[in-house]
């Protein structure tokens, strides 16, 4: 230990671990700040998407709440709220408007803040508590159907109220496009007074709890036992895929991120202690002379790396620590949420991934070193360790790949870009010995080198050194590909990100189109230059059986499944798929088949199968069809979606109603009045504030994603390095022999230009294939978008990788030529 | 100290043969050599003559294809590599034609490396001592490319004598040395055998230092010559 010690220090003093100690520092301080923001992050979403629910659970029942479970909220030490949801007429003078009336006590919500404003157009600001008794807040539309501004009263059943603030913002809202009259809310004490709460009301009572994690839990539990039939809780996992949608795109790219760093930092370790183990041979040699054992060598190298990388890591959590401070500073107001304070958990995954990666990587070729004959010190070609086979590189490939999927906590994530980067390292290496010997014995290369002695060496250097420099571009290529997919394919995934849920999503739902108004609604759009939306059928039917077997909502285990089965599918029909759909198993249906297409997502929580025979009722009458293909759909998307699709002919013969999801433009607000006014039926629910808020945390994901690959990019830049120091020592030697035997500094600078650019301009090369690759694979596979080629990385790539190596060149020439030869040539004997 | 006339070291029909393309090449045959303890003997001969390869077979540095070598009474080749790395670090000090200094070394730590890796308390003051013996106590924090080459192989005696070894084996310690610098080390050599009664046997092409040996051992073409 205390020899180990010492031996730490000289090299450290020597400059030997720097590169050594500065990769792993780098990673473990990315991985550990990717880690500590991820997890603040992480936890923030999680607690933020709590607002969209108003709280941490939510129990929903479609009767008046069983004695008990109210005052069970309030004994656990949790918050609670009650609301009471109904549709009702809002009458002012002659106008009347069908409103959704939300009955809420003073305290709502628990999570989140209902936003209010004075006046229609006046600046908003969080509400402090719900409305007063004998008071109503109301959305702007109801303001302009019902003529009544602030300060003016309306009718509710029997009761009468001011009108005493405009609501701008619900965070609950989206929760179900369905149901969403235009809001109307109100104190839940005064629903008693308006009589409209009676027998056979169609009435929703909701009980919302918050609190700490684990009572919130207990809850959950003890609540989901006592649910009678039309009662249900909901929590962030059940109640909103759209949130969850979003919260688990987020996380695959933050573990994405993670992923690339440490493998970059793979990468670093194991170029820095082949150089360091390289310039340690002849010690080894002599230490074998003075009578070291192989055990006692391994041991004092093996406690050196051991304490360097205790040191390393302690370092590297720390930076870790502080880079997630200063990010989360910078972010503060972008991420628009207090990040919680980050557990400490993080700090030991980046010290345990940190010695994992230096003891995976490092072993294989410290190994080598107790290996070094003593005769070595006499003949010096003894004992020159073994190339970086892949089998020496085993325990550290498995040791990352273990690592890769822990950190993506997705192993289909962790599998493709572990062997991404595998195949193109192999890809990599076979491409750059292939070119690197073709090109430099060539005639090609014989006609060039004939004019210049700079060009001559610089080919002959290639090619001479066909392994070795196949495996600096690979390495080159590798670190190159990373900061390409970390800057180029990044974007283009991001904006492709963007694309999918664009800020021109849909803004309105328009729901009840009766089939003999499609042509009146169309008009009325084409006449107000509005695009005509797309109108999809609905018809609502209850699931029966399931190949032949009566369904019940006892069948099933899981809250979701339960809820699906117990209330009416939306069902619609279709001659081809939706366009914002893909199938993700099987074949479209013919017209008039009895087929039925649905969303794989429902499948898998209903347990149906491709062939599986579903009975629906509808009305009175019954249908059966076939699932003959499975559906992949973004809930993200802000479009309509239907769980279920079948062919006209089969579906199309039940009375239907029409549903579209379109986009109003700013400004045209008061069309959709003139539009229920000629339509009473009709009901436009407005989007806009639910597109909002999901925009919002997709924005939140994106920022904290792009800082997170700033980390990565680091990880990479230093791969970069190491590659190029890796050969140094051995450039340097050569050029003094050169300059020994006469070549000019233009000479020496030259044919070192020639070969560095040739190799700087193959790595860019297959680093922007590498990057292309790679992003066209993860777009496709894993975050299913369209990734579009990318002219700009096929510039920036190679003219990356020439201005890197281009800079390497100019900096190795200015180091040899600073040099006396005679030094750099007894230094190295 | 008093060596009485045992041999310390004793090789016997030491052959060695290398693979060259298809053929065999024969470096070394049939070699018997024995050296008293205290004694002095150079190995000469010209280049290609296999005295290099004999020395790192004296040392247990190398193997031999044939015969054996027994180092202080220890048969070298019935040890295994480890057993030999420490009958080394026991009984065996090197001087090399290229010091084998380690450049992330001072000179001083240079020449605590053998003590420290035998774990002996008193490394540095040890150190000191013997670099002051070879001239060197000003140069104590230098590190080897700081220091001339004649330098350089005197922090390596330095090293070499630390542990006090009873045989030191030196392979052309002035050949990368102008003549006055190797003059100097000679005289060195010479004196610490003398004080520590250390048994030398030296590789070299040098002819005027073989005759400063009490013992001549002349290598033609792989065989001693009569």
């Amino acid at each position: 230990m205390n020899q180990s010690l010492k031996m730490l220090l000289r090299d450290w003093r020597a400059g030997e671990l720097r590169v050594l100690a500065m990769a792993l520092v780098v990673a473990v301080a990315s991985i550990t700040s990717v880690a500590f923001f991820a997890d603040r992050v992480g936890r923030a979403l999680v607690r933020d998407a709590h607002q969209l629910l108003g709280a941490d659970l939510v129990l929903v029942s479609d009767h008046p709440w069983q004695a008990g479970i109210a005052e069970e909220i309030a004994r656990r030490g949790l918050e609670h709220a009650r609301a009471t949801t109904f549709i009702s007429m809002a009458i002012a003078g002659e106008n009347s408007v069908l409103a959704g009336v939300k009955a809420v006590s003073a305290n709502y919500p628990l999570r989140g803040r209902l936003r209010i404003a004075p006046a229609v157009n006046a600046p908003d600001a969080p509400a402090q508590a719900g409305p007063a008794p004998g008071t109503v807040w109301i959305e702007e539309r109801l303001v302009t159907a019902l003529a009544v501004p602030v300060g003016s009263k309306l009718k509710l059943g029997a009761a009468s109220f001011e009108v005493a603030a405009i609501l701008t913002l619900e965070p609950e809202r989206g929760a179900n496009f369905f149901n969403i009259a235009p809001r109307l809310f109100m104190n839940v004490a005064d629903v008693p007074a308006t009589g409209l709460v009676q027998t056979g009301s169609r009435v929703w009572y909701y009980l919302y709890a918050a609190g700490a994690r684990e009572p919130v839990a207990a809850l959950e539990s003890w609540a989901k036992g006592r649910m009678e039939r039309g009662q249900r809780v909901d929590n962030l996992e059940s109640g909103r895929p759209e949130v969850r949608g979003a919260i688990e795109r987020a996380q695959r790219f933050l573990g994405l991120t993670a992923l690339l760093a440490a493998i970059l930092a793979g990468v670093a370790i194991a170029l820095g202690t082949r150089r360091f183990v390289e310039r340690h041979l002849d010690s080894c040699a002599v230490m074998r002379c003075l009578g070291a054992t192989q055990a006692r060598l391994l041991s004092l190298f093996g406690v050196e790396f051991l304490l360097l990388g205790i040191f390393s890591c302690a370092a590297g959590t720390l930076a870790g620590f502080a880079a997630q401070f200063f990010i989360a500073e910078i972010l503060g107001g972008l991420l628009r949420a207090d990040l919680p304070a980050p557990s400490m958990l993080p700090a030991l995954q980046g010290f345990l991934v940190g010695l994992v990666l230096l003891f995976g990587f490092a072993l294989p070729p410290l190994v080598q070193l107790k290996n070094v004959p003593a005769v070595r010190v006499i003949r010096r070609e003894s004992g020159a360790p073994k190339g970086g086979t892949v089998a020496t590189y085993m325990a550290g490939v498995a040791a990352l790949s273990g690592l890769l999927i822990w950190q993506a906590g997705d192993v289909r994530l962790g599998v493709t870009v572990v062997g991404g980067f595998g195949a193109a390292v192999a890809v990599f290496a076979a491409a750059a010995w292939v070119v690197l010997r073709l090109a430099a014995s060539g005639a090609v290369a014989r006609r060039l080198g004939a004019r210049s002695i700079a060009l001559r060496y610089g080919l002959a250097n290639l090619r001479r050194h066909a392994r070795g420099n196949a495996v600096q571009v690979a390495s080159l290529a590798l670190g190159l590909t990373a900061v390409l997919l970390l800057t180029f394919t990044r974007n283009d995934l991001v904006d492709a990100w963007r694309r999918s849920a664009p800020p021109d999503a849909p803004n309105r739902f328009l729901l009840g189109v009766q089939p003999d108004q499609l042509a009146e609604v169309k008009a009325f759009f084409a006449r107000r230059n509005i695009a005509v939306p797309d109108l999809n059928p609905m018809v609502r039917g209850r699931l029966t059986s399931v190949n032949g077997r009566k369904v019940s909502d006892s069948d099933f285990a899981d809250e979701r499944a339960r809820r699906l089965v117990e209330r009416e599918f939306n069902l619609s029909f279709s001659d081809s798929p939706p366009a914002h759909n893909t199938l993700s198993e099987g074949k479209w249906f013919a017209p008039g088949a009895r087929e039925i297409s649905v969303e794989e997502g429902i499948a898998k929580t209903l347990g149906w199968k491709m062939g599986d025979e579903l009975s629906f009722a509808v009305g009175g009458e019954s249908f059966a069809a076939r699932i003959t293909s499975m559906r992949k759909l973004r809930w993200d998307s802000m479009k309509v979606n239907f769980f279920v699709i079948g062919p006209p002919g089969l579906v199309g013969r039940f009375p239907a109603s029409y549903i579209s999801a379109f986009r109003l433009r700013a400004g045209d607000e008061p069309l959709m009045n003139e539009l229920t006014a000629r339509f009473p039926n009709l009901t436009v629910v407005d989007v806009g504030a639910a597109v909002k808020q999901a925009q919002g945390v997709i924005d939140q994901v994106i920022a904290a994603v792009q800082v997170v690959f700033m980390f990565a990019l680091g990880a990479g830049l230093l791969v970069l390095y190491s590659a190029l120091v890796a050969t140094e020592d051995e450039r340097r030697r050569e050029a003094a022999v050169m300059r020994v035997y006469g070549a000019s500094r233009a000479q020496v600078t030259g044919s070192q230009r020639v070969e560095f650019l040739s190799m700087g301009l193959l790595a860019g090369l297959l680093a922007t294939a590498g990057a292309a690759a790679i992003g066209q694979l993860l777009a496709r596979r894993v975050f299913e978008l369209d990734l579009p080629p990318s002219p700009e990385l096929w510039i920036a790539g190679p003219l990356a990788g020439l201005l890197l190596l281009s800079l390497n060149a100019w900096l190795s020439a200015r180091k040899v030529l600073s040099a006396s030869p005679a030094l750099t040539l007894r230094d190295s004997v | 100290m008093n060596n009485s006339e045992q041999t310390i070291l004793s090789a016997r029909g030491i052959g060695k043969t290398v693979k060259s393309g298809s053929s065999d090449l024969v470096i070394l045959r049939e070699i018997e050599l024995s050296v008293t303890a205290g004694e002095a003997v150079a190995i000469v001969g010209a280049s290609g003559s296999g005295k290099s390869t004999l020395l790192a077979i004296l040392a247990g540095l190398d193997t031999p294809s044939t015969g054996t070598v027994a180092v202080d009474g220890a048969d070298l080749f019935a040890l295994d590599e480890d057993a030999r790395a420490e009958l080394r670090g026991r009984a065996v000090g090197f001087v090399f034609q290229s010091f084998q200094l380690l450049p992330s070394l001072t000179a001083l730590e240079n020449v605590m490396l053998p003590l420290e890796l035998r774990k002996n308390p008193e490394a540095e003051e040890k150190a000191r001592e013997i670099l002051g013996r070879v001239g060197l106590a000003d140069r104590l924090g230098h590190y080897p490319k700081h220091l001339s080459g004649g330098e350089q192989q005197r922090v390596a005696l330095a090293r070499a004598f630390a542990v006090r070894p009873k045989l030191l084996f030196a392979d052309e310690p002035t050949g990368s040395l102008d003549a006055e610098a190797g003059a100097g080390v000679i005289d060195l050599v010479f004196e610490l055998n003398r004080s520590f009664g250390t048994t030398l046997v030296m590789v070299t092409h040098d002819e005027h230092l073989a005759h400063s040996c009490g013992r001549v051992v002349r290598l033609v073409a792989g065989r001693i010559a009569a």
